[in-house]
């Protein structure tokens, strides 16, 4: 039963890996740079979720309201000032350049989150914090499985917004086939700008989902990026829904290997299906091949 | 509508087009044919935005440079490309291709009646415009990369190797497609491995080798001139 309740923890988890790596894995399909700034990102959108509950004691759910639209903005920004660089090199300079903006960028917003609200942990504790589903042996915190759902509607509302809306299809047209896009007529540069603030605002929501349901604090960032990085390399790019499915696996993987081999453990896990996944099935388990 | 002059483009050092000069009228089919490596591709390449030449204009309706023109909008200007290999979005449907083919605002005011025009020129389309463009074969695949093109309301239309790895019969139905699509008012520019049929379809063609022009002519006296027959048309390409 102990065994039961991990698999759940891990479950609930996972649903923030997969929300995580969404938005790393539009910007790496897009754009094909590896925002290594990600986590970062996901750490800032904690604590502005963080500042709203501190200052004007906003429920974190309500923050996402204004968070999101906040990651957008700050997405576009970001693009304009320094990503939109990265993509005018060709594709194979693209991905180097890329690391040196997005490890620039990590450390900067590190330096600053240290500075705005030193590196201590924080955590919104909401006056339901406590709740907890009791169902049979297993109890399941409340909050994070309305954090768990929050994440799958995202998600899915990612999906259609990539399945229906104009821009959206032009995206994937981007990410499957960038001149070809252009020959049809789409301004490639708009659907890059609009992937890479379509993933940061999923950074943000991430972010503050785990500042209520765990914690945060400035050295989160790195591990996110991990995190993230491991999901996609499992999803293989092109499919959200499939990015939060292997995000829900690497999750439960954590949490069976923590409760098999003891804590520590839960790290090594995830690095061990990056490997092993690339040997086998470097497409990833969703991913399209060519 | 399309005049090409003194166009130079180099990969590195390595010069692909020196001083290609060409044109299509209104309304006319024209063909550039050419052995493998004579720069025909760098010179749709050139026209759509995708490849920067080192010197040369494109004029476009008598006025406008189009190498002053950003690639995502050489389209919205009537002039679509059907690129080498379909280069189709593999992963959506037949219906999402098509309207993506519309994307530039000018086309998207006439998106219905153009879907109504590919399907009444590619049937097949029609019925699998749900299928994923993957599942398709070669010839369907060409068929959704024509109507993708069309879809923008083009003036002109650019098409690099349509026949290429496609079954005889659905090279037919293309060609056949390609002579309604003329018909229409929309001029072609054609350029064709398959020299036979690139002949017997175009009113004027253009000789490219080595990225130079090195003969032009109408269609049917190319069919008749020696080197054309000798370099292009010889026995084992009878067949063709």
């Amino acid at each position: 039963m102990v065994l039961a309740q991990q698999i759940v923890l891990g479950l609930l988890l996972g649903g923030l890996y997969g929300l995580a790596a969404a938005g790393l894995s539009l910007v790496f399909g897009v754009l094909k740079v590896l925002n290594v700034a990600h986590g970062e990102l996901i750490m800032l959108g904690g604590y502005g979720a963080y500042w709203l509950f501190a200052l004007a004691g906003f429920d974190p759910f309500v923050s996402l309201l204004l968070v999101i639209p906040g990651s957008l903005l700050l997405g576009a920004a970001l693009y304009l000032i320094l990503f939109g660089f990265v993509v005018r090199a060709h594709e194979e300079t693209r991905i180097k350049n890329s690391l040196l903006v997005g490890f620039g960028l990590a450390l900067a917003l590190h330096a600053l989150a240290v500075r705005l609200w030193t590196a201590d942990d924080r955590s919104i504790s909401t006056g339901y914090g406590g709740a907890v589903l009791t169902v049979g042996p297993i109890s399941i915190p409340v909050i994070r499985l309305a954090s768990l759902l929050v994440a799958f509607a995202l998600i899915g509302g990612l999906h259609l917004l990539l399945a229906r809306w104009r821009w959206g299809k032009a995206i994937r047209a981007t990410a499957e086939d960038w001149q070809a896009a252009l020959l049809t007529g789409i301004d490639i540069r708009r659907a890059y700008l609009l992937a890479f603030a379509l993933g940061t605002a999923l950074a943000g929501a991430a972010g503050t989902l785990v500042s209520v349901g765990y914690s945060i604090s400035p050295s989160i960032g790195l591990e996110w990026t991990l995190k993230a990085l491991i999901v996609v390399v499992l999803a293989g790019l092109g499919s959200m829904l499939g990015t939060f499915v292997a995000g829900l696996f690497v999750g439960v993987a954590e949490a069976l290997s923590a409760a098999a081999f003891g804590g520590p453990y839960r790290e090594v896990v995830g690095l061990v299906i990056f490997l092993v996944v690339l040997v086998i099935r470097p497409q990833g388990l969703f991913g399209r091949t060519r | 509508m399309l005049e090409i002059r003194g166009l130079e483009a180099a990969y590195g050092d390595v010069p692909a087009l020196s001083g290609v000069t060409l044109r299509v009228g209104a309304g006319e089919i024209v063909a550039l044919l050419g052995p493998n490596g004579a720069g025909k591709s760098t010179l749709l390449g050139c026209v759509a935005g995708l490849v920067r030449p080192r010197a040369g204009a494109i004029t476009w309706d008598g006025g406008e440079n189009l190498l002053t023109v950003a690639p995502h909008l050489i389209v919205e200007r009537g002039l679509a490309v059907v690129p080498e290999g379909r280069r189709l979005f593999g992963s959506m449907t037949v219906a999402d291709n098509l309207d993506l083919g519309a994307f530039s605002p000018r086309a998207r005011a006439a998106r219905r009646e153009s879907l109504e025009r590919v399907f009444t020129l590619f049937p097949d389309l029609r019925a699998r415009r749900r299928q994923t463009v993957r599942a398709l074969s070669g010839g369907q695949q060409q068929m959704v990369a024509v109507g993708r093109a069309l879809m923008a309301s083009p003036r002109l239309l650019m098409l690099d190797e349509p026949s290429l790895g496609i079954a005889p019969l659905l090279v037919r139905a293309i060609l056949d497609a390609l002579v309604e699509i003329n018909r229409a008012g929309v001029a072609i520019f054609l350029v064709e491995q398959n020299v036979r049929a690139a002949l017997t379809l175009a009113h004027r063609a253009y000789i490219l080798e080595g990225g130079r022009v090195v003969g032009e002519g109408a269609g049917a006296a190319l069919l008749r001139d020696p080197h054309v027959r000798r370099a292009y048309l010889g026995p084992l390409a009878a067949g063709a």
